[in-house]
């Protein structure tokens, strides 16, 4: 066993892992921080994207050891309290998701886009971008609209 | 997956000794490809080395004649370092079409060469920029690097350090993606460097080579239509459920015209 320490959305926490144990397992079974999913395991839908120092990572495909030091956000850590993410929001205005199950990944997906491409998205970029999250609901379309929301929604436009 | 020993390294010798010490030892780059193989228990190794702790391994250098990539430089930070673009813009784009975002942000040069899947995008660009790959123990050049399916030359316990691709005068590549995996079915690298053409194709059989049909018939020009003439051998193509044999023969004329095309415009 190893012990890992690691900020996650700001908090220190830690805990002992196998070597073997994936970082979403770590999130989920030991932290208890469930908005994490798992859709496939084998590294394809995205539902299980997380922010490992800043950067989008698919935490079924990365080892809770490998992960040590670092600062992870879940979805967990994006809303103030009662009030949500400007990202969160727009999924919700725009009727972004329906079972909900892939939502926190695109989620975590969409702010990694706006970190590198801006507010102002076109649906082709956000199309391409999105290529590692699979919804199974939606038919993709209000979630384009959704992301594209969201980014001019962080930039300071409604 | 089986539980094994996590070693963490901290310099390229230290990775070394790590591995010759353990029974059946890995090193870890991205884990993109690594991970996924430990799951199905396609690979159970009794230690696994993470290499991301090595400064040396990190990092690119651009200079007049070539770029030098680190092994652990991960797919996002080749695509949007400036100086790769300017340098050889096809590597810079082939790098932002492996995958996505997620995997680009793990997933390394290194570890996509040392694994040499048979459909992967970097061994093509290896190959046709004629790169020369620096391990902890020698400088390989690309045509003796790739040895056939998930083979290459390295040794148990050689490291890769970084790669060299000299600047050509002008490269391009086009892959045929597969929609779910952007793996590609076929994928086509070709680089004009000092007057000669290279052309190099992934995807079509068990491992990454020169197309030397297609090098013949260009004779050093970069003039698409050279290649109408030439025949691919469909019985050395792969088959399966994303492409035939025939279709795959069929793709490498067609992506190896697209390439020359954008190579030359
Ligand atoms: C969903 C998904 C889609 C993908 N799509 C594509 C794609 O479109 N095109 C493509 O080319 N690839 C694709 N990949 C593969 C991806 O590029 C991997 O990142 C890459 O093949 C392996 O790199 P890694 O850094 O993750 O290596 P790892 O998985 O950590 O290691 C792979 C192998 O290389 C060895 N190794 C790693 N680094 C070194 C080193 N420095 N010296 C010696 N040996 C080393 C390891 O021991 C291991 O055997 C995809 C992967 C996933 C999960
Ligand atoms: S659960 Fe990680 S990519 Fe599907
Ligand atoms: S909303 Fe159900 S999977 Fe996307």
């Amino acid at each position: 066993m190893k012990n890992v320490e690691l900020t996650v959305n700001g908090s220190p926490v830690s805990g002992e892992v196998e070597s073997r144990t994936l970082l979403v397992h770590f999130l989920r079974e030991h932290l208890r921080l469930t908005g994490t999913h798992i859709g496939c395991d084998t590294s394809q839908c995205g539902a299980c994207v997380v922010h490992v120092n800043g950067k989008s990572v698919k935490s079924c495909t990365m080892l809770a050891v490998q992960a040590d030091g670092a600062e992870v956000t879940t979805i967990e850590g994006l809303a103030h309290g009662e009030e949500l993410h400007p990202m969160q929001q727009a999924f919700m205005d725009n009727h972004g998701l329906q079972c909900g199950f892939c939502t926190p990944g695109m989620i975590m997906s969409a702010l990694d886009i706006v970190k590198r491409n801006g507010n102002e998205l076109d649906e082709a970029t956000v199309r391409k971008e999105l290529e590692g999250n699979i919804c199974r609901c939606t038919g993709y379309h209000n979630i384009v609209k959704s992301v594209q929301a969201g980014a001019r929604a962080m930039g300071g436009e409604s | 997956m089986y539980e094994f020993n996590y070693r963490h390294a901290n310099s390229v010798p230290d990775a070394i000794a790590a591995m010759q010490a353990a029974d059946d030892g890995k090193f870890l780059a991205g884990g993109q490809t690594m991970l996924p193989t430990m799951k199905h228990r396609l690979a159970g190794p009794s230690d696994l080395i993470d290499l991301k702790g090595i400064a040396e391994l990190k990092g690119i250098n651009v200079t007049d004649q070539s770029v030098t990539i680190g092994a652990m430089t991960t797919h996002a930070e080749v695509a949007a370092s400036t100086q790769v673009q300017n340098a050889i813009p096809a590597l810079a784009r082939l790098a932002g079409n492996i995958g996505d975002p997620a995997v680009r942000n793990c997933g390394t040069l290194g570890g996509s060469i040392a694994n040499n899947d048979p459909a992967a995008d970097y061994p093509s660009a290896v190959l046709a920029l004629g790169a020369t790959v620096k391990t902890s123990q020698r400088e390989i050049p690309a045509d003796e690097f790739f040895t056939g399916m998930f083979e290459t030359a390295l040794a148990e316990d050689e490291i890769i350090v970084s790669v060299s691709f000299p600047v050509a005068e002008s490269a391009a590549y086009m892959k045929f993606e597969n929609p779910a995996s952007r793996y590609a079915i076929v994928g086509v690298f070709v680089a004009k460097t000092a007057g000669t053409v290279r052309v190099a194709v992934t995807g079509a059989t068990t491992c990454a080579h020169r197309a030397l049909r297609i090098e013949e018939a260009l004779a050093g020009e970069l003039d698409a239509e050279k290649v109408d003439a030439v025949t691919i051998p469909v019985e050395k193509m792969n088959s399966d459920i994303h492409a035939s044999a025939d279709y795959r023969a069929h793709l490498v004329i067609v992506m190896a015209k697209r390439a020359i095309a954008a190579a030359s415009s």
